[in-house]
């Protein structure tokens, strides 16, 4: 991505909650910036990476990613850290131990729920990580606070060597509200100073360090009594007061502008007194939380009367329509009908794989082969579970396919004596956490087909370069893995590997029949890259001679959304049975010439698209 | 409630209804509106469905739209401008474009596609103004242009006159040359008309 010139300060910027973290890393003066992207916190480094005078990378995987940043930090730099919600289960590893050694320059670890789950495989409160990490945790509400907040963090992160983690939520992340930034101010590491006794965490050295970071727990739970980041709003409807925090604020404002409400921005440790105080001035206390009870868990345990899930979902976003008729409900009120137009029902319209997409041909013909189980992955290539290939049969998390594949391989129960065992890993799920589930494979001689489908691109987060395209995030060069020598290397048998082109149909076909056959781990790597990257180039579309279509409907089994139906009809066949027709044509300004829909096409109705233009007519006139 | 003016622009992934919603909120900015900007719009570069929520006034706190407040529902799609009817408030106004993108799962033959959209709003009661923003794009030379004239639809439609709005639009070319200038002028003038011309017949 090309470097801009950062807004002037004192600018007033409508931006993402993620453009304003990304603003105030760069304004913090930090030096070393690491992620994986993963919705909704990918857009943090794409940014970061725009700005001058700070390193900024894609890790491998988010684990990776912190190890980065906590290497910056020893080395007395500032360091940032950004994933999704997920991303924390696999660097919490490196999390756990870094509350034992802390930091020396400051580390912000902006962590992004996705609640709702607008693009996850799951939903989850990554508020635990404070408490489970024994680190403070800061929520913002809008982009402001999201860059006020990353400012605050550094200060904090410093003052008590600790890491901070930012929770933000996908309400926060892609929202654009105003921002107000300010200059970038300059910090210089130190350089890493040896002390064995904190950064070599052996047990006895790490024993140690436990008092201390209790201690430091108790000195930032006094410092939350008195963070300006949390505060109470007074109110004059005393009947509910509200704590709240995140987007949930902005919520219980806009639905409740007259009650009494404590907004946690340091929310965690939790300002056991503050709470007692809101507590005291009103009726009875509602706790607003997306999404796990925690808080109120906590304030109970401290003997504060709250109220929360309850009344409240344990899922999802808690917006003014859930909230409104919840406290309606409580307060004894008529719960007021919604004054809106009536809903209509309409078809469901689910994510499609692009036009051409490489991956079109993968499930097509998975979706022609019989007796197989799949396991899939996380990426484009979940959508093969979908219409109309229903050829992925699993999704579980990063890198899953590898070891559920051999679970599956190994655990085989009376129906699936006879069946094959495939995996679907796209190449920067393999690189993130897939490599070492087919070492596993490989090594424990598992009987499983992988196809490893090399897009060259991180596709369903945007296309960001990864070390399978030989690009880094500023888009120079940088050595391109060699997937069939990396295989090679973890000791599939070389027989057993086979770069594919996933546009030549037959030849995909007979290649997965005749490995899913053998009785031992084979790759297959297909090679053709992402359309939405720049590596991928247009072909000359196609179009359909309408009265050589005989409506067979084999090209809409490819999936491609270019293909539409133009008419259906019925045919008798000769042995009785109904069939029914679907007459296509191609979106032609669309195709870009792939030829996947060519092959299956038995009447050869498919041809290249002749654009109409004056020219060409002449021209046929002429013939 | 607040007093602020909620309005909702729909489609599918890849129409650029993020962008036409992110013009609309430099508008109100420029008149020294609050603004906030959301989406719903989960892995919509994929052809899913998108509602992209501009909220602005004198102080805008939540950012979402709650269902039956929307002041003008914006469709780039007329399945999409059906889809989200409950978001409208009674006497709110659908701007729909009456193209028809039909997705995968409608050609497979697993649902239908509604027969006519246009009519399944009216008889909801609301004002509804349909044109073809797709024809009117490729009449003017490229498809591309369907979202200057989806803006040009709302300019009169909005609690500020249209210049702001075009001056907005045309800051997004100024880059790319004069000729791309003029063009987006063009169209956002034809989705202007096209509004005006269906509304006076409504009349």
């Amino acid at each position: 991505m090309a470097a801009l010139m950062p807004a002037p300060a004192a600018s007033r910027i409508l931006m993402s909650g993620n453009e304003a973290v990304a603003r105030a890393v760069w304004e913090s003066g930090v030096k070393v910036a690491a992620a994986y992207p993963g919705t909704p916190s990918t857009e943090m480094m794409e940014v970061v990476a725009t700005y001058p005078d700070i390193y900024a990378e894609w890790s491998v995987n988010e684990k990776v990613s912190l190890e980065v940043a906590i290497g910056a930090a020893y080395a007395g730099s500032r360091a940032f850290c950004c994933m999704k919600h997920v991303g924390m289960n696999v660097a919490s590893d490196a999390l756990m131990t870094l509350t034992l050694t802390g930091v020396v320059g400051g580390v912000v670890i902006a962590i992004a729920d996705d609640v709702g789950l607008s693009s996850s495989q799951n939903e989850q409160d990554s508020r635990y990580w404070g408490r489970f990490a024994h680190i403070p945790l800061l929520e913002p509400a809008d982009s402001q606070e999201a860059y006020d907040m990353t400012l605050a963090a550094y200060a904090l992160s410093e003052q008590f060597q600790v890491p901070v983690i930012l929770r933000m939520t996908t309400r926060i992340n892609h929202v654009k509200s105003l921002v107000t930034v300010a200059e970038r101010v300059p910090h210089v590491g130190a350089g890493f100073q040896k002390e064995p006794t904190r950064f070599v965490m052996v047990p006895g050295h790490a024993g140690k360090r436990i008092p201390l970071m209790l201690a430091r727990e108790d000195k930032l739970r006094e410092l939350a009594e008195t963070s300006p980041l949390n505060f109470i709003e007074a109110g004059s409807d005393k009947r509910v007061g509200f704590i709240a925090s995140g987007p949930a604020y902005m919520h219980v404002k806009e639905s409740f502008p007259d009650a009494p409400v404590l907004k946690l921005g340091y929310s965690f440790p939790l300002p056991f007194e503050k709470c007692r105080e809101l507590a005291a001035m009103v009726e009875q206390v509602v706790v607003v939380e997306e999404v796990e009870p925690l808080v109120e868990t906590e304030l109970r345990a401290q003997g504060i009367k709250v109220l929360g899930k309850e009344i409240l979902p344990r899922q999802g976003e808690l917006a003014p329509q859930v909230l409104r008729p919840a406290i309606d409900r409580l307060l004894g009120e008529v719960v007021p009908e919604l004054q809106s137009t009536a809903a209509l029902q309409v078809f469901p319209r689910p994510p499609t794989m692009c036009v051409a997409c490489p991956h079109l041909g993968v499930y097509y013909t998975l979706s022609q082969v019989r007796n197989l189980s799949i396991a899939g992955d996380i990426g484009c290539y979940t959508l093969g579970a979908g219409h109309p290939w229903n050829a992925l049969d699993t999704t579980i998390s990063m890198g899953a396919s590898m070891g559920v594949a051999l679970g599956m391989d190994k655990g085989r129960g009376v129906t699936d004596k006879d069946k094959r065992i495939l995996a679907v890993i796209g190449d920067s799920t393999f690189l993130h956490m897939g490599m070492q589930g087919l070492l596993d494979i490989v090594y424990n001689k598992g009987n499983v087909t992988v196809l490893l489908l090399d897009n060259r691109a991180v596709g369903m987060t945007g296309g960001q370069d990864n070390p399978g395209n030989g690009r880094d995030i500023y888009g120079e060069e940088t050595p391109r893995v060699d997937f069939a020598a990396l295989v090679a290397a973890l000791g599939v048998k070389k027989e057993r590997i086979h770069t594919v082109d996933p546009y030549q149909l037959p030849v995909l076909f007979k290649t997965i029949r005749e490995e899913v056959k053998v009785p031992e781990v084979s790759v297959i790597i297909t090679d053709q890259p992402c359309v939405l990257v720049k590596d991928y180039h247009k072909l000359k579309p196609f179009e359909v001679i309408d009265d050589q279509c005989t409506g067979c409907g084999n090209c809409i089994d490819v999936g491609c959304p270019a293909i539409h139906v133009t008419r259906r009809g019925k045919e008798i066949k000769p042995s009785g049975k109904e069939v029914d027709l679907a007459f296509v044509r191609i979106e032609s300004s669309v195709c870009t010439g792939c030829g996947l829909c060519v092959q299956p096409c038995a009447p050869k109705a498919i041809v290249h698209h002749v654009p109409v233009s004056p020219i060409t007519l002449v021209k046929s006139c002429g013939v | 409630m607040s007093d602020n003016t909620n309005i909702l622009v729909v489609g599918i992934g890849g129409q650029g209804v993020m962008t036409a919603t992110e013009i609309l909120a430099e508008a109100a900015i420029a008149l020294g509106h609050d603004a906030k900007k959301t989406e719903v719009a989960g892995m919509a570069q994929r052809g899913g469905v998108v509602s992209s929520h501009l909220r602005f006034g004198k102080k805008v706190l939540s950012p979402q739209i709650t269902p039956g407040t929307a002041d003008v529902l914006l469709g780039f799609e007329s399945a999409e401008s059906m889809r989200w009817q409950h978001m409208l408030k009674k006497g709110g106004i659908t701007l729909m474009n009456t193209a028809r993108l039909v997705p995968p799962v409608v050609e497979l033959g697993l649902f239908d596609y509604p027969q006519d959209p246009l009519a399944e709003i009216r008889k909801g009661g609301n004002k509804v103004v349909a044109f073809d923003a797709t024809s009117i794009a490729q009449e003017l030379g490229d498809i591309r242009l369907g979202n200057t004239v989806m803006l040009g639809a709302i300019a009169d439609h909005l609690p500020f006159g249209a210049e702001i709005l075009l001056e907005c639009v045309l800051k997004r070319f100024a880059r790319k040359g004069e000729a791309l200038v003029e063009l987006n002028r063009r169209a956002f003038a034809a989705g202007r008309a096209a509004v005006g011309a269906a509304e006076a017949v409504a009349i």
